[in-house]
């Protein structure tokens, strides 16, 4: 083991609290643009735990893993832009207060 | 069946056709023909029935006198139908459009023609500036039918259609106006009066039928001495009775009279063809026909020689106050036609008939004449308006000249012969009738030179506009007034000897035998002075008539004067019309009120109005029940579901951030759930 390695327990802090930077984000933000970067924050908290625990354990799966969900991540902000594209062009509105249609 | 027959008599049933035929062209083509076409068409077809029945008549003056009766069924009418007769026997009830022509219908039928064909002749002079020309000819000629079947019929069911076909037609054409109030009120009138008298009529037809079990002519009389009636039979009197009831209401006796005189509404060629010479006549000519019958009832005799006499002077004294030249007419037909029912209640059928024939002359005359007096006068009515025409309209003057001496009994005229047969009847019967047929006969003579002297003579009170147009009618007009007046003089000349009453014997003397009613020996020893006494009367009458309006004209306001009462009385027409008022017509409408009030109260009242309110209390009952126990339940249900889905309901806020926070917050619980678990585990 290398002398400068790093303890994981700094790595899942770091994620934790990238993780629940983002939940708050996801929660309370108005601009569902900024909800969908807030799920972004989420995504890459996971991928430092896998990360992390993939040099901690000395095997690559959790890499590959982080890859697919950067890949993951990618499709996710594309189909997700494309959703609220088409939201805007229907009801000129981007704020996820305004999206009250699920109750009628 | 009658092959043998000459022509006329064999097509008698042709002659009510002529006319009807024309009536009908002018139902469906009057209003497109031209003016002279009309005339050419109905004024033909009267002319060809009045050949037919020349012919006929000619003919059957032809056959023996015993012989002189033919009939001709067309076809039946109605089947035969079986019934009982009221003592019993069996019987079949037949009724067929079958015409009868025997010396009576002869002398009627050449009365209707001849004198309906005068007047169509006339009335295309008169009517020509009149709307409504075809339709005019129309009725005249459907009226000229109907008096024909009426004539002619050989039952008393076939004469019954006539009789109201004539009462139609005068209605109709008492209405000619109807854009004119007072002609369609008295159309109406004329047409209910009548009614009442039909009513009886036909309950005559009924009894008629029970009683004998027939109701043809010539089956009556045998049916009669088969029945072996006696004389006075209440039952045959009640008959009798009946009929009578219908004559008054068609001749206009006593107590129906009321209609003739606002009959004048109508123009006058029909006041002098329906309303003098044809239709009111048609009363005596059934009780003529049905004489068998009046023969075996002395008592219903003596109603109709009581109410002719009666009505006879009652019109007379009528006629005296009137001031419209038609009012004096139409109340002189009412008290000739009462003379007529004298002649048949006092047994002198022939001598009623005989006077129904020359009043055919002479009132047609009268009316025609005073029907060109107002022509000439631009339609002036009223007597206190005329005066001294006799020099401007000459040819009428002179032809109702010879009216008025025929209608008061001058002789040689023709009124001097009927009236003179009639009297000298009613002398033999009844001294009362006599003196009430006398003193008419004076009152006759002075109302009728009254109106002759009032038009003709003395000084003119023509309205100075009409004065300017005074003229002569056109010959069309006048032809008829000549021929009419030449009848008029010399009409009667065929009763002398009897000739009349001999030719109509065969009618009205065959169930004579039974009732023995005048004593000839007595009335032929006092015919010479009777004579003189009613020549008498007529002529100081007639000097009366003279003394007060030619020759003292201040004289007739002040006897109206000093006689108010008594002239308010008679110029009111004994206020006959205001009593009938009060005692029929307006309970009639009081009946009417109450009926319309029970129909308002009880019928609308309770009974719909009710059955209204019971549906809305009802339907009120409904809508409750709906809206609080039925919609109630619907909507119980809903609300049950609604409170139970509250839990559901709270969380569902629409947000899909709240959404979000509640997976997050789920989240977080069951991990806190889980890791508790694994605690206790590890403990």
């Amino acid at each position: 083991m290398a002398a400068s390695t790093i303890a994981p327990d700094y790595y899942l802090l770091l994620s934790l609290a990238l993780f629940t930077i983002g939940v708050i984000g996801v929660l309370t933000r108005r601009n569902v643009i900024v909800v969908l970067m807030s799920i972004e924050l989420i995504l890459n908290a996971v991928n430092i735990n896998l990360v992390a625990f993939s040099r901690y354990w000395g095997s690559v799966d959790g890499q590959v893993f982080a890859i697919f969900v950067i890949t993951d991540a990618a499709a996710e902000a594309a189909v997700g832009l494309g959703i609220i594209l088409a939201f805007f062009r229907n009801r000129e509105t981007v704020l996820a207060d305004e999206m009250d249609m699920l109750k009628w | 069946m009658n092959a043998a027959l000459p022509f006329f008599l064999d097509h008698i049933w042709l002659i009510p056709l002529f006319p009807l035929a024309t009536a009908a062209a002018m139902l469906f083509f009057g209003r497109r023909l031209r003016n002279d076409a009309v005339s050419g068409l109905c004024v033909g077809s009267v002319f060809l029935s009045f050949i037919f029945s020349a012919g006929a008549f000619l003919q059957l003056l032809a056959m023996r006198a015993d012989e002189r009766i033919v009939s001709k069924v067309l076809f039946d009418w109605l089947p035969a139908i079986p019934y009982h007769t009221l003592d019993g026997r069996l019987t079949n009830f037949v009724a067929d459009w079958g015409f009868q022509l025997d010396p009576l219908s002869a002398v009627m039928i050449l009365v209707v023609t001849g004198v309906g064909l005068l007047i169509h002749i006339y009335s295309t002079g008169y009517m020509a500036h009149e709307g409504g020309y075809y339709r005019f000819f129309g009725y005249l000629n459907l009226f000229m039918f109907s008096m024909l079947m009426l004539v002619l019929a050989n039952n008393l069911l076939l004469l019954f259609v006539g009789w109201e076909g004539v009462g139609t037609c005068s209605y109709l054409l008492i209405g000619f106006y109807f854009h004119k109030r007072s002609a369609s009120d008295a159309g109406k009138k004329a047409f209910i009066v009548n009614r009442i008298g039909d009513a009886g009529f036909l309950l005559g037809i009924f009894m008629t039928s029970a009683l004998l079990g027939t109701i043809r002519f010539s089956d009556i009389g045998p049916a009669l001495a088969a029945g072996h009636f006696a004389l006075g039979d209440p039952r045959i009197t009640a008959m009798a009775l009946l009929f009578f009831v219908g004559a008054t209401g068609k001749s206009a006796q006593i107590p129906l009279y009321v209609w003739l005189p606002d009959a004048m509404e109508g123009p006058t060629p029909v006041s002098a063809l329906i309303h003098a010479a044809t239709m009111v006549t048609a009363g005596v000519y059934m009780v003529a026909r049905t004489n068998a019958i009046y023969q075996l009832s002395p008592s219903a005799m003596a109603v109709v020689a009581g109410i002719g006499g009666v009505t006879a002077i009652f019109a007379a004294s009528l006629g005296v106050a009137q001031n419209d030249i038609k009012k004096v007419l139409a109340y002189s037909t009412i008290s000739q036609l009462g003379y007529m029912f004298l002649a048949c209640g006092v047994g002198a059928f022939a001598a009623g008939i005989f006077h129904l024939m020359t009043h055919a002359f002479f009132k047609g005359l009268l009316f025609l004449a005073a029907g060109s007096v107002i022509h000439a006068l631009s339609g002036e009515q009223d007597m206190q308006k005329m005066g001294a025409l006799a020099g401007k309209i000459r040819r009428t003057w002179l032809t109702m000249g010879a009216a008025t001496l025929a209608i008061a009994g001058v002789p040689p005229l023709a009124g001097f012969f009927s009236k003179d047969e009639i009297l000298g009847r009613a002398f033999a019967y009844s001294r009362v009738l006599w003196l009430v047929g006398w003193i008419t006969a004076g009152m006759t003579a002075f109302y009728m030179f009254r109106l002759f002297f009032l038009t003709f003579h003395g000084q003119s009170r023509v309205d100075h506009e009409a004065e300017h147009h005074i003229h002569e009618s056109p010959n069309s007009m006048l032809v008829p007034l000549m021929i009419l007046a030449v009848l008029s003089v010399i009409g009667g000349w065929i009763g002398i000897g009897g000739r009349f009453e001999h030719f109509l014997d065969p009618v009205v003397a065959r169930a004579a035998g039974r009732a023995e009613l005048a004593a000839p020996a007595e009335a032929a020893a006092s015919e010479t002075v009777l004579m003189l006494a009613s020549v008498a009367i007529g002529l100081a009458g007639i000097g009366l008539a003279w003394f007060l309006y030619i020759k003292r004209t201040d004289l007739p306001e002040k006897m109206a004067a000093s006689f108010g009462a008594a002239y308010r009385a008679v110029y009111h027409k004994y206020y006959v019309d205001e009593i009938y008022d009060a005692m029929f017509v307006n309970r009639a409408k009081d009946l009417g009120l109450a009926l319309g009030s029970f129909d308002e109260n009880i019928v609308d009242g309770l009974g719909v109005n009710g059955a209204g309110w019971l549906t809305r209390v009802t339907s009120r009952l409904s809508i409750w029940w709906d809206t609080w126990i039925v919609d109630g339940s619907v909507r119980l249900g809903a609300t049950l579901v609604w409170l139970l889905n509250l839990p559901a309901r709270l969380i569902q806020v629409g947000l899909v951030q709240a959404y979000m926070l509640f997976i997050v917050l789920g989240l977080i619980g069951f991990l806190a759930y889980y890791f508790h678990l694994m605690h206790a585990v590890a403990r």
